[in-house]
């Protein structure tokens, strides 16, 4: 960060101090309710509030029995391994089917691109309600509605945009003179794929496959509309627990859940560094 | 021409057309034989359509009309991978995921060489280009001149016939990219290679050819040996593409075979070489190079033609002066004399006397 230029008039004075102010409002207020949500969870009494020994630093007041109970009881076990078998399925179809519809729409030669690209984007863009509701009446149609296949079909549909996303994005930076040498250097189109274009684009696959996987891991709409009480997902549970029992362990979930975000999002920006090191973009 | 042996027709290109919309043909009517071991430049302005010829010689583009030939075999329908043409691209295309090492050895583990044998190429395409001790380097971590001798390496380690270079010397500075031009023609002709190069330099062109396709508007303008190109224009692009002219409109009064007198537009008679002026007449643009117009009286050959022009501007560039002076009506009549130490340096406004020879004044069409 720079500091100020002795020569800064009053005004730029002001909007120095002020933009700094305003960007702590801005953290503060994303950050602030997930930051309350942590220490909460490891209350040891059933609530939802600060008690006053946990305020008082009292070793007693905190406890680890709501995580105990979030990896114990069948209640939350069983919507935890719906999500873990439904998320990497959904995450697999949406980085094949995204990658080769960004690669393919980055081809000049392809019409009606913009078309194409904003109906591939349409599930992020349109309510989800609708698109649950629609997929709802569509599934129950051909046999899927209910379905293990249909929820991980859904979660697949709302996560290809994030993917087509992220590698569009990086296929921008990416220089065509590299498969015309691999093909002169006498490797076929397969080849060259797999050994010069994937490896090159891979960040922005990583990194709209992990935004696809927390999409389906996070998702309580679409699944409460094409899953049935056999494909509850986390989130689900989340939902129905807020509504009928309310309990803490909410909260350790919530954690955890932050958790897994947290070192995805913080494996994206690892990897970001990486391609940009590999690209010549900054010194090794 | 310096074709080692074999084949005088290794590339033929044989009455090719190219159009990217179906109307506008960017190359028309291409007919070119390259012989075995030949360094053939195509040379030509932007939007020439020298490069969409080198890319439809490599695959990348498919001729809209006409054959390819390499080594007498129709090439049209063979895809860019299977014809075996090493290619050095004009920003290098180095995979920048790959070592140097890994970079060189890729066309040999697509053609499924062995690791030992991969080794061994890679290792001395690499002592090749003096780049022994950069192996384990990635191309980021390469200067431009280093980058550039990579790609060079990499087009050469599978031992194509034909290699053909995009502007491969545009991205670096001028003294590198003297050496580099010694260095690719010594490698080429070494190796017995063919050679297609594409450039827009035309001091390149000249000194790594053996013969030099001039394109422009896609058609060949002129194809000859540099010296031949430089000396002996055929047409007035050519005559002003091709290093620095003087140029006199004028038109044609009498004219015999190998003699035209031409009357300049001020009123002055000279002669001059017909080379494509038809018949008396016609307009026609003199070209005089400025090296052979001479000041010194006593240099002057027998037969010379003199003219009177007055010194617009003097410029000191170090081995050479540049004066600028106006003859015949032009401005920009450019004279280079070398900087001898009995050499005059001439003042603005000082009045002169100019001559050359008959046969370095060339009548071309206007």
């Amino acid at each position: 960060m720079s500091s100020l230029p002795p020569y800064a008039t009053t005004g730029q004075r002001i909007w120095f101090y002020g933009f700094r102010v305003i960007c702590g409002l801005i953290f503060f207020f994303l950050i602030a309710p997930i930051i309350t949500i942590i220490p909460l969870s490891f209350n040891a009494e059933n609530f939802f509030t600060f008690t006053p020994g946990m305020l008082a630093l009292d070793p007693e007041a905190y406890s680890l029995q709501h995580y105990r109970d979030f990896f114990t009881n069948p209640n939350w076990q069983q919507p935890l391994w719906n999500s873990i078998k439904i998320a990497p399925m959904a995450t697999f179809l949406s980085v094949s089917l995204g990658t080769l519809a960004a690669i393919g729409l980055s081809q000049s030669h392809v019409p009606f691109k913009g078309a194409i690209m904003a109906i591939l984007i349409s599930p992020m863009i349109v309510p989800l309600i609708i698109s649950a509701a629609g997929m709802y009446f569509f599934y129950s149609r051909i046999g899927l509605q209910g379905t293990y296949l249909g929820v991980v079909l859904a979660h697949a549909a709302l996560g290809i945009p994030f993917v087509i996303i992220t590698v569009t994005a990086t296929l921008v930076g990416f220089d065509r003179s590299l498969t015309r040498a691999a093909a002169n250097l006498g490797a076929d189109p397969v080849t060259t794929f797999f050994r010069v274009q994937m490896p090159l684009i891979l960040p922005g696959v990583i990194s709209g496959g992990l935004f696809a996987f927390i999409t389906s891991f996070d998702e309580v709409v679409v699944v409460l509309f094409v899953g049935s009480a056999g494909q509850k997902t986390l989130p689900w549970q989340m939902f129905t627990g807020l509504r009928e029992q309310i309990s803490p362990t909410i909260l350790a979930a919530a954690t955890i859940l932050v958790s897994i975000s947290v070192v995805l999002l913080a494996t994206v920006e690892i990897l970001r560094r990486r391609s940009e090191r590999l690209r010549g973009m900054s010194p090794q | 021409m310096n074709a080692s042996s074999g084949s005088e027709n290794f590339v033929v290109f044989d009455r090719v057309q190219k159009s990217y919309d179906g109307e506008t043909l960017v190359v028309k009517d291409l007919n070119l034989s390259i012989g075995q071991g030949e360094f053939l430049t195509m040379l030509g302005p932007s939007g020439s359509g020298k490069t969409t010829c080198l890319m439809m010689l490599a695959g990348f583009e498919t001729a809209t009309h006409g054959e390819i030939l390499l080594d007498g075999q129709p090439i049209n329908n063979i895809p860019p991978h299977k014809r075996g043409i090493g290619m050095v691209f004009q920003n290098y295309a180095l995979f920048p995921h790959m070592t140097v090492a890994e970079n060189l050895a890729f066309p040999l583990q697509v053609r499924k060489i062995g690791k030992s044998d991969q080794e061994a190429k890679v290792k001395r395409a690499l002592d090749m280009v003096q780049m022994g001790d950069f192996g384990g380097r990635r191309p980021a971590q390469l200067s431009g001149g280093q980058q550039q001798r990579i790609a060079l390496a990499r087009a050469l380690v599978f031992e194509p016939e034909l290699v053909l270079m995009d502007e491969p010397l545009g991205a670096l500075d001028k003294q590198l990219r003297e050496h580099m031009q010694f260095e690719i023609t010594n490698l080429a002709h070494q190796l017995g290679i063919t050679t297609v190069y594409v450039t827009h330099d035309q001091t390149e062109a000249l000194t790594m050819s053996d013969r030099v396709a001039v394109f422009d508007d896609g058609r060949i303008q002129q194809l000859a040996p540099p010296d031949q190109l430089y000396e002996a224009p055929e047409n007035s692009f050519v005559a002003q593409f091709i290093g620095e002219n003087n140029t006199l409109m004028g038109t044609v009064k009498e004219m015999s075979d190998d003699a035209a007198v031409v009357q300049l537009d001020d009123g002055e008679v000279i002669d001059a070489v017909p080379v494509n002026v038809k018949k008396v007449g016609d307009r026609t643009l003199i070209s005089i190079r400025p090296e052979r117009v001479e000041i010194d009286k006593n240099r002057l050959h027998p037969e010379a033609h003199t003219i009177k022009a007055e010194v617009l501007e003097f410029i000191y560039m170090g081995d050479i002066y540049r004066t600028r002076l106006r003859v015949a009506g032009n401005d920009n009549f450019v004279i280079k004399t070398r900087n001898a130490p009995d050499q005059r340096r001439m003042t603005p406004g000082e009045q002169i006397e100019i001559g050359w020879r008959p046969q370095d004044c060339r009548a071309l069409d206007a």
